[in-house]
């Protein structure tokens, strides 16, 4: 992979700089905050590159016009936060059905409603359990550091071309704000293979093609889904990504992801510091979620503690999870506010006394 | 015997589905005529609406990219922005366009998008079962608007061409009917016409078809043409409502 120089970027700006250097040259978006270096970085650079940006009328249009382009085989992303995903679901439906590849940015801002713009972690659910209609899933990427966006974004074209899918990347106001030092690189392969058996670009010299979603005749759609629900399957046996920290002498683990994962990162260090053996599992991927690692983690650490930015999401994943001697705490703030390395601390002593008792 | 008219090479040979009187046969075959006209048909994409419409990929033997509900015009957008070269064309019913997608149609008008978009007015909702649509006449029954529409509760029949007409960025609005010998013969005419300005770059086509759907109307094939003759063409006027004719997409 030819490295790059080393810029120093905004965690959004980094994802709009890995798209382009993974061959990204459309963008279709809506401005809204927290995200909105992303498009305005692609509407300076994307001309430099011959792509073309499109500022739409609203992010159901965004998404549709990704869907017009996804199926020309190109790399094509868009970005939004909270209320304009909420718009987007209906497309995120059409792309499941339709089984296109494409890349979605969820900077997240706090909900519901309008909301505020600071960091949250409020959209999991909407992001791992659906919104859109149907049977579906999206690949969910949580990174926590502006590397990861840059490395997640292009990563996160790959799984979607790997699996004709959306792939989400799910961060908030904190990751998309943050200025750090970032080591771009560009893929091996800049874009798909023009020559796959779907793509949508007129019926020269073949028999004429069609992407839809609606299947009428006795047992089609049934098939339909089944053939989907296999993909997912796959997803979770080839593409699972976590980081596990200290976890084979723990006696008690935190489990938390993206902004939340890099306070709780501090706390850990301390609480190391101060002789208490507590470990980290840190999802990369959500969906799919590596319950199997988490699980295979339970048989020898009795005590979970899981820590987000909103009132419990997650952490019914984790409970689903663990076997069945492990304990699960939580502790979440709701959006509108952060909480502190000190406050996780604290949680973490709580739960570690608890567990030698 | 000598042969004069045949099937267009842009129709494949299956029958069409739709109901005994429904215009989208003559609509579908006037689309597919334009395209072997221009001889386009390896180069065309169809973008699919929701509707009774949405079977078109059956009829039409080229690339075929299925919309949700009121976003052809988006997604069409999307295709043609990144194969600029080829022709890309949309067919949407009135629930589609004139209702769910209003803000898509309006922009990709005024943004003058190179594509060339079919817009079947049938003043109903065909596949859903007859409910009322945005270009239901004032005082026609349908099963949402069972005393007949009435303005004060569900507005007026809105005319999509004329407000299109009044932007800055469309480069041919018109509206055709198909109802008689005579009207088929102009609408095919300007049909071409919308995909000629395509094929020159020139920018936004939108042609708007007045047909029948005598399944939801309650008539016959006959009764149902001859309420659009009666009926839709004085309420929604025939011809050319706008046209520019400069090369308008670099």
């Amino acid at each position: 992979m030819p490295a790059l120089k080393k810029v120093f970027l905004k965690g959004n700006e980094a994802i709009a700089l890995a798209a382009i250097n993974a061959g990204c040259h459309y963008y279709f978006g809506y401005p809204i905050t927290p995200q909105n270096e992303i498009p305005e970085y692609m509407a300076k650079h994307l001309p430099e590159v011959g792509g073309e940006f499109l500022q739409a009328e609203s992010e159901i249009a965004s998404i549709n016009m990704m869907l017009g382009a996804a199926a020309t085989g190109v790399r094509v992303m868009t970005s939004s936060s909270g209320p304009g995903i909420s718009l987007m679901q209906e497309g995120f439906s059409y792309f499941a059905g339709n089984e296109l590849p494409a890349l979605v940015v969820n900077m997240s801002r706090q909900g519901p409603g309008l909301g505020g713009i600071n960091a949250t972690q409020g959209d999991y659910f909407q992001a791992v359990k659906g919104g859109g209609h149907g049977d579906y899933h999206l690949i969910v990427l949580v990174p926590h550091t502006g590397q990861e966006l840059y490395d997640l974004t292009i990563k996160g074209f790959e799984l979607a071309e790997k699996y004709r899918c959306l792939t989400l990347l799910l961060g908030d106001a904190i990751l998309g704000q943050i200025k750090e030092p970032i080591d771009p690189w560009k893929p091996e392969q800049v874009g798909g293979d023009p020559d796959r058996d779907w793509l949508i670009t007129g019926a020269k010299g073949r028999p004429p093609r069609l992407i839809k979603s609606l299947y009428l005749a006795d047992g089609e759609m049934e098939k339909h889904n089944w053939r989907l629900q296999k993909k997912y399957q796959r997803m979770a046996a080839e593409d699972v990504m976590v980081e596990t920290r200290d976890t084979d002498d723990a006696k008690l683990v935190v489990v938390a992801f993206g902004s939340m994962a890099r306070i709780a990162k501090t706390a850990i260090v301390r609480a190391r510091e101060q002789g208490m053996q507590v470990g980290l599992i840190r999802p990369i991927t959500v969906f799919p979620f590596p319950g199997e690692i988490i699980s295979m983690i339970s048989e020898s650490v009795p005590r979970f503690l899981v820590c987000e930015m909103n009132t419990g999401q997650m952490v019914e994943d984790v409970r689903l999870s663990v076997s069945r001697n492990a304990t699960v705490d939580f502790y979440g703030r709701p959006g509108g506010s952060v909480p502190t390395p000190e406050e996780i601390f604290d949680r973490i002593k709580e739960a570690y006394d608890a567990c030698r008792q | 015997m000598k042969q004069v008219v045949k099937r267009p090479a842009s129709l494949t040979d299956k029958a069409f589905h739709f109901c005994p009187g429904c215009h989208h046969g003559i609509v579908h075959r006037l689309v597919a005529e334009a395209l072997d006209h221009f001889n386009v048909r390896e180069s065309t994409i169809g973008v699919a609406s929701v509707g009774c419409s949405v079977f078109l990929y059956d009829y039409f033997a080229i690339d075929v990219i299925e919309a949700p509900h009121g976003r052809a015009s988006a997604v069409a957008t999307g295709t043609k922005r990144v194969l600029d070269d080829r022709v890309v064309f949309t067919y949407q019913g009135d629930g589609d366009l004139a209702a769910i997608g209003t803000a898509e149609i309006i922009h990709a008008a005024n943004r003058g998008e190179n594509i060339t978009v079919i817009f079947v007015n049938n003043s109903i909702y065909g596949m859903t079962g007859g409910q009322m649509a945005p270009t239901t006449l004032l005082g026609q029954r349908s099963t949402t608007s069972p005393y007949g529409r009435d303005y004060h509760r569900d507005g007026y029949p809105i005319k999509m061409t004329e407000m299109l007409a009044a932007l800055e960025g469309p480069s041919l609005v018109a509206r055709v009917a198909v109802d008689k010998p005579a009207n088929v013969k102009k609408a095919r005419k300007i049909i071409r016409q919308a995909f000629q300005m395509q094929v020159d770059n020139k920018g936004f086509s939108f042609v708007e078809v007045l047909s029948a759907c005598p399944t939801n109307w309650g008539l016959s094939p006959q009764e149902a043409t001859k309420r659009v003759s009666d009926e839709m063409i004085p309420y929604f006027p025939l011809g050319i409502f706008k046209q520019k004719d400069v090369v308008d997409v670099l």
